[in-house]
Order: C-alpha cells, then sequence, then structure tokens
C-alpha cells in the first residue's frame, strides 16, 4: 500500500511535468489555431538559461526567475520574427515552419553551448528524500515539482478565466476577426500568448533539468507526450491538459511499476522483462487511440471550457 | 518524431549521395585509403560521436595521417542513434564510396543491425565500443575486430568486485536494448549473491526513472547494480542521488560515469565506483601521449569511447603495412590484425579467436582533484586477461 502511494506520486509528479509543457501548448494552439512543434525547443531554451543564469549568479532560484524572463522574451521575438508569417496558412505548413525551427535552434545552442550539454546543480539540502508519512521517502525536489506546479495551474486559471488579459485570450479563442473589430490589438495579444507558452516551456525546461537532463534535442521526446496531452485532453482546454497529463503521468508510471510483475506470473522472466517496457509505453497511446474513437474532440473540448 | 524526421533524413541522403557521387572518380591515379567511420554525431549522443572522432583523428595525426605510407580520407556518417539508419549509412560506405575500412559503432542494435553488409560485402571493420554477444559468437566474422569488449565482461568484473565487497543481494537496472540485457546478463555469471530484481528500461527515450527507483527502495537489496550510457547516466545518477537511496544502498555500474559525463555530474559521481577495460590514468607510455596530446588539442579528457577508438587507428596501421599497402589482400591484413602487435593505450592485450579483446579489467573510481575538477581513476585491477564467455559459440577458430 506505502509502495502505492509512492508510486503514484511519481506519477502524478510526472503529469504535472508533462502538464506545464502541454499547457502552453494548447493555449497556442487554441487560441492563435497554430500547431507549434518548436515547444520543445523553448522547454530546452528555458533549461539551458537556467543552468547559465545558476552558474552566474550562484543560486537556483534567481537562475530560475532570470531564465523565465529570458525564455518568455525569446519566445515573443520569435512570434514576431517566425511565426508571424505562419498565421492563417495551413496547418501543414505550421508543422514544416516549426519542424525548421527545431533544428535551428539545435544548432544554434550547439554553436552557444557546445555539444556536451550544462548541468543545472540542485542546492544540497533538495538532495535527499523526506518521509511525509511513516513509510513513504519522497524525493524532496519531485515534491518542490508537484507544488510549484499546481500554484502555476491555479495562476493560469485565475489569469484565464478572471483577468481582462484571460478575457480577451478566450475572447480571441472564439472569434478573432470579432476581437480585432472591436478595437483590440490582436497582434500584440498573439505576441503575449506566445511568450506566455514559451514562459511555460521554459518553466518545464528548467523545472525537469535536475532531474533529467540540459542537452541537445532534450524536448524532442517529451514533446510527443505532451501532443498525446492535449489530443487526450481536449485540444485549447487547459483543464483538459491538467487532467490529461496526470492520467497520462499515473498510466505511465504505475505501467513500468506493476507490468513486469504482472507479466511475470504469465511468462518466463525474461520475455516479462523485455515486454514490460515496450506494452507501458504503449498503453498511453492506446488510451489516445481509444479516446479518438469515443470522444474525437478529447475529454475536454474546447467549447466547453 | 520519427515521421516528423523523415524529411531531414531524406534531404541528408540527397546531399550524402550529391556529395559521394562528386567524389567518386577523382582519385583514381594516387591510392588512398578511404575509411568510412559510423558513429553518433546528432542528438544528445553526439558528445560520444565527438570523442570518437576526435580520439581518431589524434590517432590519424600521429602516424602522420597515412596508414601503412598511404594518405587516408575518412567519411564520417551519424547514425542517429537508430539500427535502421546505421545500416543505410553502413550499405552507403560500401556501396558508394567504396571505403576500404570501417570504423566505429557506438550502439550494440545499431551494430548487429549492420553486420550482414558488413560481413557479405568482407569489409574489413574495426569496432571500437559496441560489443554485442552476437558479434562475439554466432555472428563472429572473419573481418570483422573490435578494440572494446563483449557486452558482458564488464558487467562481469564488477560483480567479482561485489563479491569482494560482500554484497549478499542486488537490484539489476539497464536500457531495454541488446546492450542492457547483456549488461544485466553479465552481473550475474559472476556475481554469486541473490539477485533480487531486475528492471529493464525503454531505450533510448525513457526521460524518468522513479518508478524503477521506488522499486528499487522496496526490494531492499544490498546494492543497485546500473548500466546507463551517454545522457542517460547523468539522468540516472541524478536520480538516484535525489531519491535519497545514495546514502542508503550503494550503486555499482558499468559504462554510466565516464570522462564525458564526469564534468556535468561532479560530486554526485565520487564514489559510486564502476569497471572499465581502460582508464586515462593508465601507467604506459602510450597510453599518457594519448591523454596528454588529447588535452592539448582538445581541452578535454579523452573517454574509453575514444581511447578504444584510438586503438583502431594503430591496428589499421599494422594491417595495411604488413601487406605493403595491397588493400585487395583481406587474408594479409586479417592475419597481421589477429597478431595484436601494435601499442594499446589499455597496454599489451590479445585477440580471441572471435577478434574480441583478450584484456584486463579495472576498478574505477570518481575523484575529485585539489584544483576543483574532477576525474577517473584507477583504483585496482579486478581481472586479468579476461576472455569473453561467447568465444566458443564462434565458429573461427
Amino acid at each position: 500500500m506505502l509502495y502505492l502511494i509512492e508510486q503514484c506520486l511519481n506519477g502524478v509528479q510526472l503529469g504535472m511535468l508533462l502538464f506545464l509543457l502541454a499547457a502552453g501548448l494548447t493555449l497556442i494552439f487554441g487560441i492563435m489555431d497554430l500547431v507549434n512543434l518548436a515547444h520543445g525547443s523553448l522547454y530546452m531554451l528555458g533549461a539551458y538559461f537556467a543552468a547559465t543564469f545558476a552558474d552566474l549568479t550562484g543560486s537556483f532560484v534567481l537562475g530560475a526567475l532570470l531564465a523565465l524572463i529570458a525564455t518568455a522574451a525569446a519566445g515573443m521575438a520569435l512570434e514576431v520574427i517566425a511565426i508571424r508569417p505562419l498565421y492563417g496558412r495551413s496547418h501543414l505548413d505550421h508543422v514544416l515552419g516549426t519542424f525548421g525551427l527545431i533544428l535551428f535552434f539545435n544548432e544554434l545552442v550547439r554553436l552557444i553551448w557546445g555539444p556536451a550539454g550544462m548541468t543545472l546543480s540542485l542546492p544540497s539540502e533538495m538532495l535527499r528524500a523526506v518521509q511525509i508519512i511513516p513509510g513513504v521517502y519522497y524525493p524532496i525536489y519531485r515534491l518542490v515539482i508537484i507544488l510549484v506546479t499546481l500554484a502555476v495551474a491555479a495562476l493560469l486559471y485565475i489569469v484565464v478565466m478572471r483577468t481582462r488579459l484571460g478575457m480577451l485570450i478566450r475572447a480571441g479563442a472564439s472569434n478573432r476577426e470579432m476581437v480585432g473589430a472591436l478595437g483590440i490589438n490582436i497582434k500584440l495579444l498573439y505576441t503575449l500568448v506566445f511568450g506566455l507558452g514559451a514562459a511555460l516551456a521554459g518553466f518545464a525546461g528548467l523545472m525537469q533539468a535536475p532531474i533529467l537532463t540540459v542537452q541537445i534535442g532534450m524536448g524532442e521526446n517529451i514533446l510527443i507526450l505532451a501532443f498525446v496531452v492535449i489530443v487526450i485532453g481536449g485540444i485549447g482546454s487547459i483543464r483538459g491538459a491538467f487532467v490529461a497529463s496526470l492520467i497520462v503521468g499515473l498510466i505511465d508510471t504505475l505501467g513500468r511499476a506493476f507490468l513486469p510483475d504482472l507479466l511475470r506470473a504469465v511468462l518466463s522472466t525474461d520475455a516479462a522483462l523485455t515486454l514490460a517496457p515496450a506494452l507501458s509505453s504503449m498503453s498511453i497511446y492506446m488510451l489516445m487511440a481509444a479516446v479518438l474513437v469515443i470522444r474525437p474532440e478529447g475529454l475536454f473540448p474546447a467549447a466547453s471550457r | 518524431m520519427n515521421a516528423m524526421k523523415r524529411p531531414w533524413i531524406s534531404a541528408t541522403a540527397a546531399l550524402a549521395l550529391a556529395a559521394g557521387l562528386g567524389a567518386g572518380p577523382a582519385h583514381a591515379q594516387q591510392k588512398t585509403i578511404k575509411i568510412g567511420f559510423i558513429s553518433t554525431f546528432s542528438g544528445p549522443a553526439a558528445a560520444i560521436g565527438n570523442d570518437m572522432r576526435n580520439s581518431f583523428e589524434l590517432g590519424l595525426d600521429h602516424v602522420g595521417r597515412k596508414l601503412g605510407g598511404l594518405p587516408v580520407e575518412v567519411i564520417y556518417e551519424d547514425d542517429q542513434i537508430k539500427p535502421d539508419v546505421g545500416v543505410q549509412k553502413t550499405e552507403k560506405l560500401i556501396q558508394s564510396d567504396h571505403v576500404d575500412f570501417i570504423v566505429g559503432y557506438i550502439w550494440s542494435n545499431v551494430l548487429v543491425a549492420s553486420l550482414k553488409p558488413l560481413v557479405d560485402s568482407k569489409t574489413v571493420t574495426v569496432v571500437t565500443n559496441a560489443g554485442a554477444s552476437e558479434l562475439a559468437g554466432p555472428m563472429c566474422s572473419p573481418y570483422v575486430f573490435s578494440t572494446s569488449w563483449q557486452n558482458d565482461q564488464t558487467p562481469a568484473a564488477i560483480g567479482t568486485y561485489m563479491n569482494q565487497k560482500g554484497v549478499k543481494s542486488v537490484f539489476l537496472m539497464g536500457p531495454n536494448y541488446i546492450a542492457g540485457k547483456d549488461m544485466l546478463h553479465g552481473v550475474q555469471t559472476t556475481f554469486k549473491g541473490q539477485v533480487v530484481g531486475q528492471e529493464l528500461t525503454r531505450w533510448p527515450d525513457q526521460l524518468d526513472f522513479s518508478a524503477e527507483l521506488s522499486k528499487a527502495r522496496e526490494a531492499k537489496p544490498d546494492a543497485i547494480f546500473a548500466f546507463y550510457p551517454g545522457g542517460a547516466g547523468i539522468q540516472f545518477i541524478n536520480q538516484y542521488t535525489q531519491s535519497g537511496l545514495k546514502g542508503q544502498i550503494p550503486l555499482y555500474t558499468a559504462f554510466t560515469i565516464d570522462d564525458l559525463s564526469l564534468p556535468r555530474l561532479k560530486d554526485l559521481a565520487v564514489g559510486v565506483p564502476g569497471a572499465q577495460n581502460w582508464v586515462n590514468d593508465l601507467p604506459n607510455a602510450t597510453n599518457k601521449k594519448f591523454v596528454a596530446d588529447y588535452h592539448a588539442k582538445y581541452h578535454s579528457s579523452p573517454s574509453f569511447y575514444g581511447a578504444d577508438t584510438y586503438d583502431a587507428v594503430a591496428l589499421l596501421d599494422s594491417a595495411v603495412t604488413a601487406v605493403h599497402g595491397d588493400l585487395t589482400n583481406k587474408e594479409g591484413m586479417r592475419k597481421a590484425m589477429e597478431k595484436a602487435d601494435i601499442q594499446s593505450v589499455r597496454g599489451k592485450f590479445t585477440f580471441g579467436n572471435n577478434h574480441i579483446p583478450i584484456q584486463n579489467f579495472y576498478l574505477q573510481d570518481a575523484v575529485k582533484n585539489p584544483d576543483g575538477t574532477y576525474a577517473l581513476h584507477t583504483v585496482s585491477l579486478i581481472v586479468a586477461n579476461d576472455q569473453d564467455k561467447f568465444h566458443g559459440q564462434c565458429p573461427m577458430k
């Protein structure tokens, strides 16, 4: 039972990381109707900025804050320079254009930071586990990720649902011509939204940096999961992204935790060992396929936000 | 991402094809030795490929960029850690570049996929890292040599060391591909205690090992053994440390901490033992020159990936010298290479019947230098003149 709690926490924590990435992605898609494959590159930039600034300032928190600002700025600059010409064109053009950006950013990072990757070190007090309930130890840093992400999710909800900016964002999502006709600077709004999405991606990148790695192409694998999340959750829906992130995180983790033992009951150890990782990674995509069949719009279609 | 990368691959292939066609007929008059070099030069593992390329280039510098007196041209190809791409690149090197030798291969699955074209074309090949058991056993070939090892050997050495340390139970972890399975198997060939659990994780894209680390904690072993090459090693050690396991369950590794990851792991790697066939402080003259010149040229430490690749130059040089530059005399080259008559950076080694080195394995440890840098150093010899367990399955005598 205690073991199950620990594995569930692992799943929630992975889900939280996915949410940070998927929220930005779904925001940009829902409001700007833009398929942004380069979202993973912003995630990578966030991690590289954080590692660099943390080195310079000697402080993890300060480095993270500076990195957030830098990634948002980079995102807005990217929107103005490279993304604007893509609006109003077909999704295939978005995919091609932003795929080109992935290659561009990978090479850019290689030129600036070199091919070896970087390290974002945690303060030493973060390098241990705490006992959260008797018998269950959990790494402090992973708890921090869960809590901080919940705070970000709440903040995002408040911004989108309770502020004037959020109102414009929601209005822009449902009818951009009308918003434009009412005298709102839709160009500026798009730039802001893209910057917000970039900041979220950068935040995900820097939060995961101490757990995973800071290296070229780090955003590409996790971006696939983020796409799965927004397809399951309903494209454009932040609430859907949140629920789907949790589901995907839990399925992925619990699959890895329990499938090998379940399979071992019916198969030889060798076969179970080989099959389990493949099956558990497939399970997410099977879920996605099932959702697409039963509810093609996703669990929380954007219209019902 | 596979589907998305395809346009890029075909564009690269088209460019490569164009380059190959252009370069083809130019060198008719003066014989140039063409070497195809396959490694990973893109993505996170590019650091490994760069180290191998750097070491190969340094090796060529040390022989005046000539093998047996003939000038050398090297064509570097990127396998992107994908077996299908590795085969394509191997076939391209053989069929359109008409290379005389092929060198490289980091990943066992890429190597196994590429073996057929190598063996069918009788291309003299030096594998400088991948050590699939298939290569050492049933798929061994007269013209394929390895300057590295068979995958089981290094973890087997760690298994021996765990016995010496009195470890009674172990939890095994590695990635789910050929090498990962070999490694987990290798530990169990020598480890006398109990294996209380083992996990193969998705390769190469698993990001998070929290589920497996929780399992390891739950299994309460005396020790954890892990094999995570390249960037995955950094990820694994990070998560192992953060999970608080470092103080509770000691970690033993194979190919997880190397000179490429150490500058990023820093303190986290200190005190984590590993086994290796080469360590950068081995006290022989060839190694001292290699390490010193590598530092001078590239301002970093070479890794075992580079060291074994550096040896490939000497091995090829001995082959071309023995046949006086007659590259059609493959039998002559094979016989010369089988003698392993070279000054290796690991000291003297010989080849088994399957062309896998019979060599020493050392215990290595990470230490912090007084100047704040980190280095791997040799602690002791674990096993001397070790031969892999698969040579009996190789039909060559």
